[in-house]
């Protein structure tokens, strides 16, 4: 029973890691970009809910959604007015400047925030459990994040294979020139790409500030694991970085059952383990 | 009629008859800088005689950051190979050294390159995996990868695990030269270990450089820029592009090492999160090629004295200091891609260190045949 339970908190906790993995997968899957300050995109985010519902007293819902607006400028912008200039075939360029952007992040919060853990207060929210079986518990909050998870790919699905933005995504993913000739603006359709990257972080910052506690530095880290989960999964499948995010998860639950210090080890070296067998990942998109 | 003999009339002709173009790499000027930097050398060899042990200390800084910048130079800018997790190497060539040192009872001076060395083995073996990431996906691979040596480090409890430890002064009180040095200029132990490190340090900075511009001037530096621009292209002319990138990350691998060993042989106090920082070891070095200019030997030796003064002056405020690199770095790429001394130096056409191969007349006016 107690392995049980370790797998099921594995999977849940996938589901957050899923949800840190969408948004990198985005903007790669369009443009080829690595977002290093994707982690802390994610804190900062967290920042701004949990500023929303301290200092202005909104409530979690509202704070969530003027965030998610909030985040979409910030990452329409940060295309706009910076990563477009230096985006070509030198990937060295903007791989530097979202660098010193996680640098400047961090900082930038710490010297706001200062190095104290914080965490969102969701009420009675994250204390409530549901009996799924004799003695075999599961959180409501960590379920719902799973929900969410798989209900932010659903939209994300439907966004991609059912919309002319979906399709302008693909197009311009598959070759920018052609879609432009298309009379397609690339420009735009990578600002969309990082905007909703940005928002569908600060849906992954409410699960993870409901769920733990989140200070400046920690954004480094939820990178390494929204990039594990993405690599796991196979390239280009979102359904598979959901299986990326729950291998990593119930790893790491397991490598923490059987010594606490070794959590996020047994996760990097499942990355490791999947990187060696199976180099496109568990559930590569068909496309090569 | 005109002369089918004339060299200026094909380069390809002339060559054929006696060379009077030709490829050539070095100017005058860069003939005059090499005698510079070597008087610039010779300089900081005898420094110590005279300068103070807090300067000793700073150049140890700057020497290792110009060593560890070079590197991830050679790698990402003219291998093409982006990594932000060399972080991994100079822990790795740290904790050998403090292993060797503390554990075995060795000179430190042995286990320097042993330090290396293990890098090295530790590279050759995870490369084969992080090649199979794609462009920027290596880099953030190449960061798990420094992440994992971080943790199993810490796992590590004869070396303090989680919390690390300090170098006893036994471990370094057999070190070769050490008394010699001491008579020599009349010191205190503490600070003849730092002018030998300092020494370590100049050699290897030194080293590095010299080692990079010669492979970046070599067949092997041509081929690796091909390799950068277009793999596809470079294999169909038959450059193993593979292998060549492969040799450079393990090289580099080895260097960085040798640079986290010296590092802590000074620092003489080790724990996991300082050894595999990201920030001290992969920001610091990533400003400093960025400020310099990326594939210049130049730009990094501009950065890093940049970087000092920055410390020098700003290193009090913490966390306003990082945040303003961080910002000086964005603004740069965003305005000055290719560094300070990179813009300089394609303004004026000055180079001091320098790699393009240009063709050349080597005799002003070919001779032609005067009529008898």
């Amino acid at each position: 029973m107690e392995m049980i339970d370790t797998i099921l908190q594995g999977v849940l906790l996938g589901g957050v890691y899923a949800l840190f993995a969408l948004g990198l997968s985005l903007i790669f899957g369009v443009m080829r970009l690595v977002n290093l300050a994707h982690g802390d995109f994610i804190v900062l985010a967290a920042f701004m809910v949990l500023t929303a519902t301290t200092s202005a007293g909104l409530s979690l819902p509202v704070a969530t959604l003027l965030t998610v607006v909030a985040m979409f400028a910030t990452g329409f912008a940060l295309q706009r007015l910076v990563l477009q200039r230096v985006l070509g075939d030198d990937i060295l360029p903007p791989l530097l400047i979202t660098f010193g952007l996680s640098i400047a992040i961090q900082n930038g919060l710490l010297l706001t925030f200062g190095a104290d853990s914080r965490r969102l207060d969701a009420g009675s929210f994250e204390t409530r459990s549901i009996e799924v079986l004799q003695g075999l518990n599961i959180g409501l909050a960590p379920l719902s994040a799973l929900i969410v998870a798989v209900a932010a790919i659903l939209v994300l699905q439907i966004v991609f294979y059912r919309t002319s933005l979906g399709r302008a995504f693909r197009a311009t993913s598959d070759n920018p020139q052609i879609a432009q000739l298309m009379g397609i603006d690339h420009r735009n359709v990578y600002a969309v790409a990082v905007g909703l990257s940005l928002a569908v972080s600060v849906i992954a910052a409410v699960a993870l500030g409901i769920r733990a506690n989140f200070d400046p530095a920690i954004g480094p880290a939820r990178l390494l694991y929204a990039f594990e989960a993405v690599i796991i999964g196979g390239l280009g499948s979102l359904w598979g970085t959901l299986a990326g995010g729950v291998v990593l998860g119930v790893a790491q639950t397991l490598g923490a059952r059987v010594n606490p210090e070794w959590q996020i080890l047994a996760g990097h070296l499942a990355f490791l383990l999947v990187l060696f067998l199976r180099p496109r990942g568990l559930f590569p998109a068909r496309r090569p | 009629m005109p002369d089918v003999s004339d060299a200026s009339a094909s380069p390809r002709l002339a060559a054929m008859q006696g060379g009077a173009w030709q490829v050539t790499i070095g100017t005058r000027l860069s003939r005059a800088a090499a005698g510079i930097a070597v008087l610039v050398v010779a300089g900081l060899i005898a420094l110590p005689v005279v300068a103070s042990r807090g300067l000793i200390q700073d150049l140890i800084f700057v020497l290792t950051m110009l060593a560890l910048a070079q590197l991830w130079n050679a790698l990402a800018g003219w291998g093409g190979l982006i990594a932000v997790g060399q972080q991994a190497f100079v822990g790795l060539g740290a904790y050998v050294l403090f292993a060797c040192t503390v554990l075995a009872g060795l000179d430190p001076l042995l286990a320097i390159p042993l330090a290396g060395l293990f890098a090295g083995l530790i590279a050759a073996a995870i490369g084969p995996l992080l090649f199979r990431l794609e462009g920027p996906y290596f880099a953030i691979g190449s960061w798990v990868v420094a992440e994992v040596c971080r943790l199993l480090c810490a796992q590590f409890k004869p070396l303090g695990g989680g919390t690390g430890m300090s170098l006893p002064n036994a471990a370094t009180s057999n070190t070769a030269g050490l008394k010699w040095v001491q008579s020599l200029l009349d010191i205190r132990s503490a600070a003849a270990r730092d002018v030998i490190v300092y020494w370590l340090a100049l050699f290897v900075a030194i080293a590095v450089i010299v080692t990079i511009y010669l492979l970046v001037r070599s067949r092997l530096g041509l081929a690796l820029a091909a390799t950068r621009d277009s793999i596809a292209a470079s294999r169909s002319i038959g450059i193993r592009a593979g292998r060549i990138r492969y040799g450079l990350w393990v090289l580099c691998a080895f260097a960085t090492g040798i640079v986290g060993a010296i590092v802590y042989l000074q620092k003489a106090r080790i724990s996991p999160d300082a050894a595999f920082s990201v920030t001290d070891w992969t920001a610091y070095v990533l400003f400093i090629v960025v400020i310099g200019g990326v594939r210049t030997l130049e730009g990094p030796i501009i950065g890093v004295l940049l970087l000092w003064a920055l410390q020098y002056y700003l290193a009090q405020y913490g966390s306003l200091y990082l945040l303003v690199l961080g910002l000086i770095a964005i603004v740069m790429m965003l305005f000055v891609p290719r560094g300070l001394w990179g813009t300089f130096s394609e303004r004026s056409g000055i180079q001091l260190f320098p790699v393009r191969r240009l063709i050349k007349r080597a005799i002003e006016d070919p001779p032609r045949r005067s009529p008898p």
